[in-house]
């Protein structure tokens, strides 16, 4: 579990302070994946970098797995009232593994080096470290690149090695900054599932930050948005995507939706959304409970009114389906009414984007 | 050859054994004072980049000091250090002249100029390393010897290798204390009793240590880039 109660940083820069992190408060489930996602500048890399204490925040509380709950007094950690010593530090950062865009590899060792890294120095006897860098890579799928060097590896097999690295010591905690902010589609696609794989199999937590909505819906399990330091919405990833709340987050869902397509359309004046006078656009929501079901079709037949389907779409989100359409209705005006009404009596989230009905 | 020599350098033939001295001095000027100043500088310089500002153990004072002293010893110039020494030397060392009482200046003439040149080298480690070895749970001296100074060898190298080239021009001064060595006996036997085939070898000599130098640095500092020099193979 980690829990994070009122964390605030700020970083005093020439050009005026900057509040990193306003009274952040989380709570991480042991074993799940939690995305964190925001702009550049959100305050989401300094939120992970203090979860391992690599950056020390101002002020709050935080249990971090089995590290005993730390008390951050004037920026300066403390556990059980005594100030944490740089050694002890060192222990609890040895048990959360740290993933990062650019690999941070170190390019004059092996991949068999830069593996071994942290297993080094631990009391463990050569053979030892031998076996467990011979077992990592077989988990992360690159044992025949054990004598190979960085230079020699794409960004994805890179990132593999880099997960090996931070898996080498057994954590029960893994952050990732931006990981496959750097990888190709195709390589971004095989860390996260690499990533899925390892939370299945190890139940290791996953904190991942990001700023593409992409990755939250293929990887996370909840998800926390993120804006000027503070935390705008948070919950499981399919609440957050079947009914967003806070603009930023629903700014977010447009960018990896194919229904976001429609602010473009509608700033475009396309014919596509062009209205006759008494039609209305609407943006209908199905979540898991209605998707299957011939709502659409019994509502339109109940209340007589058409329809004319201009964006639609069915994903899965953590095994649900969700589907979304922006339609056009005609009809009669009490109708239309009539007909949105019986929607969101069947749990159909219903948004009118745009009203050509005369009032 | 030695036929070759005679008629090509006459007056280096006759002072050859003179030659052949100045050469040593040379060479044992060199390597002593080299060898200290290697060690000296790495160190000075690793402290200037672990103590700076947003360094892994920044310490504003131990900076400050290390960095003024650096900055005083370069801007003063070796021919003038090399006598302003000399109350040291004589103290350190019991005499300031000959090879014995050049090493010291010659180590003095030679950090500052390499401590920078290895601050530079170190700097030039992707802060990103620096921060994944921290998030593994290394602490300063894991930094330092596993991160920064292994990271940074071909770096290293190339700094070196300037350094050692000019730590030869250096070595060329050190006759002002009596210590002998290529540079005074181009001077004293070439310059001054007008044996101009005496310079030309000097310049020569110094011109293929000095490529010699260069080249091994070049080669080293490839064979280290994004590599070790050797690689342990493994069974798969």
């Amino acid at each position: 579990m980690i829990t994070i109660r009122n964390m605030n940083k700020t970083f005093h820069l020439k050009s005026g302070d900057v509040e990193a992190l306003k009274d952040v408060s989380l709570d991480i489930r042991d074993g799940s994946v939690y995305g964190v996602i925001g702009y550049s500048g959100a305050g989401k890399s300094t939120l992970v970098r203090c979860l391992n204490l690599l950056e020390f925040p101002d002020s709050g509380t935080m249990t971090v797995g089995d590290s005993g709950e730390i008390k951050i007094v004037n920026g300066k950690p403390f556990k059980d009232g005594r100030l944490m010593t740089s050694k002890e530090l060192n222990v609890m950062r040895r048990g959360i593994g740290m993933i990062f865009q650019h690999f941070n590899l170190l390019d004059r060792s092996t991949v068999f080096n830069n593996i071994a890294y942290p297993l080094r120095h631990t009391g463990r006897s050569r053979a030892e470290i031998e076996a467990r860098v011979k077992e990592l890579l077989e988990l992360v799928g690159l044992t025949d690149k054990i004598d190979v060097y960085p230079s020699q590896l794409s960004g994805g097999q890179k990132q593999r090695v880099a997960i090996a690295r931070a898996l080498a010591d057994n954590p029960k905690i893994l952050l990732s900054d931006e990981a496959t902010s750097a990888l190709d589609p195709d390589a971004t696609e095989s860390i996260l599932n690499l990533l899925k794989d390892l939370n299945d199999k190890l139940g290791i937590t996953i904190v991942i930050i990001t700023h593409e909505m992409a990755v939250i819906k293929t990887i996370a399990d909840r998800v926390a948005v993120m804006e000027e330091g503070s935390v705008a919405e948070e919950g499981s990833v399919y609440d957050i995507f079947a009914s967003p709340q806070a603009a930023i987050t629903k700014r977010f869902i447009s960018t990896a939706s194919p229904l976001g397509k429609i602010d473009k359309l509608i700033a475009e004046g396309s014919e596509l959304v062009r209205l006759a006078p008494g039609e209305v656009l609407v943006k209908l929501i199905f979540q898991k409970d209605c998707v299957g079901d011939h709502i659409l079709t019994t509502a339109a037949r109940e209340c007589a009114f058409d329809l004319n389907v201009v964006l639609a779409n069915v994903e899965q989100l953590q095994g649900n389906p969700l589907g979304g359409m922006i339609g056009k209705l005609s009809g009669e005006e009490e109708n239309i009414r009539a007909g949105i009404e019986f929607l969101a009596k069947h749990h159909v989230v219903t948004e009118v984007i745009k009203d050509g009905r005369v009032h | 050859m030695e036929e070759f020599i005679k008629n090509a350098a006459p007056s280096l033939y006759t002072y050859r054994d003179r030659f052949f001295t100045s050469c040593r001095a040379t060479f044992e000027m060199f390597w002593k004072a080299g060898l200290i100043a290697f060690v000296i500088g790495l160190i000075f310089g690793t402290i200037l980049v672990v103590t700076k500002r947003g360094g892994i153990k920044h310490n504003t004072v131990i900076y400050q000091v290390t960095n003024l002293i650096i900055n005083i010893f370069r801007s003063i110039p070796f021919i003038i250090l090399l006598i302003f020494l000399i109350p040291l030397t004589r103290a350190v060392v019991g005499t300031a002249i000959n090879v014995k009482g050049a090493i010291l200046p010659l180590v003095f003439g030679t950090v500052p100029f390499y401590t920078r040149q290895v601050e530079v080298a170190l700097s030039g480690v992707d802060e990103g390393k620096i921060e994944a070895a921290r998030s593994m749970g290394s602490g300063t001296f894991g930094l330092i010897f596993r991160v920064y100074l292994h990271e940074a060898v071909p770096d290293l190298i190339r700094v070196t290798t300037v350094t050692a080239i000019s730590l030869i021009g250096l070595t060329t001064m050190a006759g002002a204390v009596g210590a002998g060595g290529i540079g005074s006996f181009a001077i004293n036997y070439g310059q001054n009793q007008n044996h101009p085939d005496i310079v030309n070898v000097c310049v020569i000599v110094l011109l293929v240590v000095t490529f010699i130098l260069q080249s091994l640095g070049n080669l080293l500092a490839r064979k280290t880039t994004n590599r070790g020099l050797f690689t342990v193979r493994h069974r798969k």
